[in-house]
């Protein structure tokens, strides 16, 4: 293992935490992954203990892995009518409220992604949560160990619906009053439920189903990744020249 | 015995000094804040959600509507995490380019502060004087993109294109003539980059203006000194970032500790304050203007002698020029489906961040390795600077919420998304 600041760190948190972390990295970024159980004692011991002092919480976010490497557009296999055609699929955009693609019970689906700052070390660390259940998503709330995941925390409550017990505060912070869903989850529609317009009879502003279609322009897909080593074989050699 | 009770006050969302949108309820016991509980998100577009149903580089406009002011370091942030994700690195004239342009930027967002701060505590000629060079540097922004504002300037392997040879004149009109007419040419008779160097000899001279203006200036700093004090354990608590954890005395900045683009390369100081009250991050960020000046400078030094490609040759993310597409069918193969499918971005997660003028600039990216991005989260250092109110403006007058909401700089298209 070569000696690089971040693996200096692995080393340093494995040697502190044991099998509690689940630790991996990449591109020189260290990712550790944990259970909610232990994120309390593990994120006060990451800010406080020498070897770590990660004084700073630089950002918490939700991520609903509902669908993640689904695509709309097959392009491994060809039936006997051809390739798909890029226009199936319940990817982002395409569905309304009514027919959302239903939770497909996939193990653990919502995460919290904190990601942590030592300014005294020079380094960084990003800490993920598996929400247990996925009907009632919930973990412990970090505002005791940085007053300052308070917003972040209510911003992934009120896009993701994860539930952070012990938060002083839990309200909605982005969405309007009274807003009904959580609109970031991979289940609700790009064009939403409702829109609002003013209505010059009754005086007021009112909430109406949308009207407008979901649409999508560009189809989702996932390519082999030879796509990408052609292109750096390209860049290599002059190809053109070929 | 006289009752007293606590009274709540609504502050915007249309107040002018709430910088836009923000909706800050205050509890007051007389003209002291007992609780202050900011609403924000009226401004909320949900750009991450829109980002994950377009192709990664129909997302890069929306980055500059994220923070207005600083159009190009977010776009920046961005364009950063997806070249992590594809490990590809822009070619050295575009590190340059950007690295002048972050720069320019970070004086654009720093002009419209002191204006609005100024203006916002009373001060009004401040912000005629900063509104007059933003326009120089507005002028730059579109000579190289065509946008003043939202220049969608930083692709991934490079910037759109290269510096343009001729910096644009003002025509005659009714509104610029005769003598003004000269004048405002006078800076404009050569390259993009002639018209840069010109002003960065100027602005030194602009900025001791704005000093002369509020420096030493007694109802200034009245308002300001001792006014927000942030100690630098509060500081890290809430997450600061940028001029506002310099501003209490810790010399972080991440263009010095974790240099991107060229800034290894560039000569400059790091200002910090002392006390991290309003008076200081004041000072803290004109020095910075100072700064970017100097780094911009050479920035333009080292471009005037370097030429080079601007733009990764790769056809996978940068679309070939068109006259190669003219002769060559692997060239228009290329940008048919660049265009309509764009690329695909291989699996994995990045936290890419800048030094944006306000704070830390995060893009967290996460791809399961289609041409749309799985997740994208954008940490803005407006909204974990805006948390901070109730702790810090408890026991202030409410005018000094005013201070307070200047000394943060607020733009609510980033705190909001």
């Amino acid at each position: 293992m070569t000696d690089t600041p971040s693996n200096s760190l692995v080393e340093r948190l494995s040697a502190r935490f044991g099998g509690t972390l689940t630790i991996s990295i990449a591109r020189n970024e260290v990712t550790a992954e944990l259970s909610a159980a232990d994120l309390i004692a593990v994120t006060t011991a990451l800010r406080d203990e020498a070897p770590f002092r990660f004084s700073e919480m630089i950002d918490l976010c939700g991520v609903d892995y509902l669908g993640y490497g689904q695509t709309e557009w097959d392009t491994e296999t060809v039936s006997g009518t051809g390739f798909s055609r890029g226009v199936e699929g319940e990817a982002m955009g395409r569905f309304t409220w009514a027919d959302r693609p239903r939770d497909v019970t996939q193990p653990r689906r919502f995460a919290a992604v904190v990601h942590l700052l030592s300014i005294e070390h020079n380094q960084r660390i990003r800490l993920r949560v598996f929400c247990e259940d996925d009907s009632l998503p919930v973990v412990p709330s970090l505002t005791t160990v940085w007053p300052g995941a308070n917003w972040f925390e209510r911003e992934a409550f009120d896009l993701y619906g994860i539930i952070f017990e012990g938060h002083p505060d839990l309200r909605r912070i982005l969405t309007d009053y009274g807003f009904v869903g959580h609109p970031f989850r991979k289940d609700f529609p790009l064009i939403g439920n409702v829109e609002v317009r003013y209505d010059p009879e009754q005086k007021r502003v009112v909430y109406e189903p949308v009207s407008i279609e979901p649409r999508v322009l560009v189809p989702r897909v996932i390519r082999d990744n030879a796509d990408l080593m052609q292109a750096k074989a390209e860049a290599a050699d002059n190809w053109r020249e070929n | 015995m006289q009752e007293i009770r606590n009274y709540t006050m609504n502050f915007g969302p249309q107040h002018p000094a709430a910088h836009g949108v923000l909706r800050l309820v205050l509890e007051m016991d007389g003209e002291t804040i007992v609780r202050a509980d900011p609403h924000v998100g009226l401004l909320h577009r949900g750009t991450e959600k829109l980002a994950e149903s377009k192709p990664f580089n129909q997302s890069i406009g929306y980055m500059d509507r994220l923070d207005y002011v600083s159009m190009m370091c977010n776009e920046h942030a961005y364009v950063k995490a997806i070249e992590n994700l594809m490990g590809i690195e822009a070619p050295e004239r575009a590190q340059y380019i950007r690295t002048m342009f972050d720069e320019i930027t970070r004086i654009l967002n720093h002009l419209m502060w002191i204006g609005s701060n100024a203006l916002d505590l009373g001060a009004m000629a401040v912000f005629l004087y900063a509104f007059r060079e933003r326009e120089e540097l507005m002028d730059v922004y579109e000579a190289v993109s065509g946008a003043r504002m939202h220049a969608t300037y930083y692709r991934p392997g490079g910037v759109y294109r290269d510096l343009p040879a001729q910096m644009s004149q003002y025509r005659e009109s009714p509104w610029h003539k005769g003598k003004d007419l000269k004048r405002l040419n006078s800076w404009r008779e050569g390259s993009m980059l002639d018209f840069l160097d010109a002003f960065t000899a100027d602005f030194p001279a602009r900025v001791d203006e704005y000093e002369e203006l509020l420096t030493n200036n007694r109802i200034w700093k009245q308002r300001t000194v001792g006014i927000g004090v942030i100690s630098p354990e509060l500081a890290q608590q809430w997450g600061m970032t940028g001029a506002m954890l310099r501003g209490s005395g810790i010399a972080w900045d991440l263009r010095k500790k974790q240099p991107y683009a060229k800034y290894a390369e560039m000569d400059f100081d790091i200002p910090i304050g002392v006390n991290g009250d309003c008076y200081d991050r004041y000072l803290v960020r004109v020095e910075e203007m100072r700064q970017s000046n100097r780094i911009i400078k050479q920035c333009i030094d080292w471009l005037r002698v370097n030429s080079g490609p601007v733009m990764l040759k790769n056809f996978k993310v940068s679309p070939p020029s068109r006259e190669e597409m003219k002769e060559d069918m692997e060239a228009l193969i290329h940008h048919f489906k660049l265009f309509t499918e764009g690329y695909g971005v291989p699996a994995g997660e990045t936290y890419a961040a800048v030094e944006a003028p306000k704070g830390e600039f995060g893009c967290y990216l996460v791809s399961d390795g289609a041409n749309k991005p799985f997740r994208v989260h954008l940490r803005a250092p407006g909204f974990a600077h805006l948390s901070s109110m109730d702790p810090i403006v408890r026991g202030h007058m409410l005018a000094d919420v005013v201070a307070m909401i200047g000394t943060y700089d607020l733009v609510f298209g980033e705190v909001d998304r």
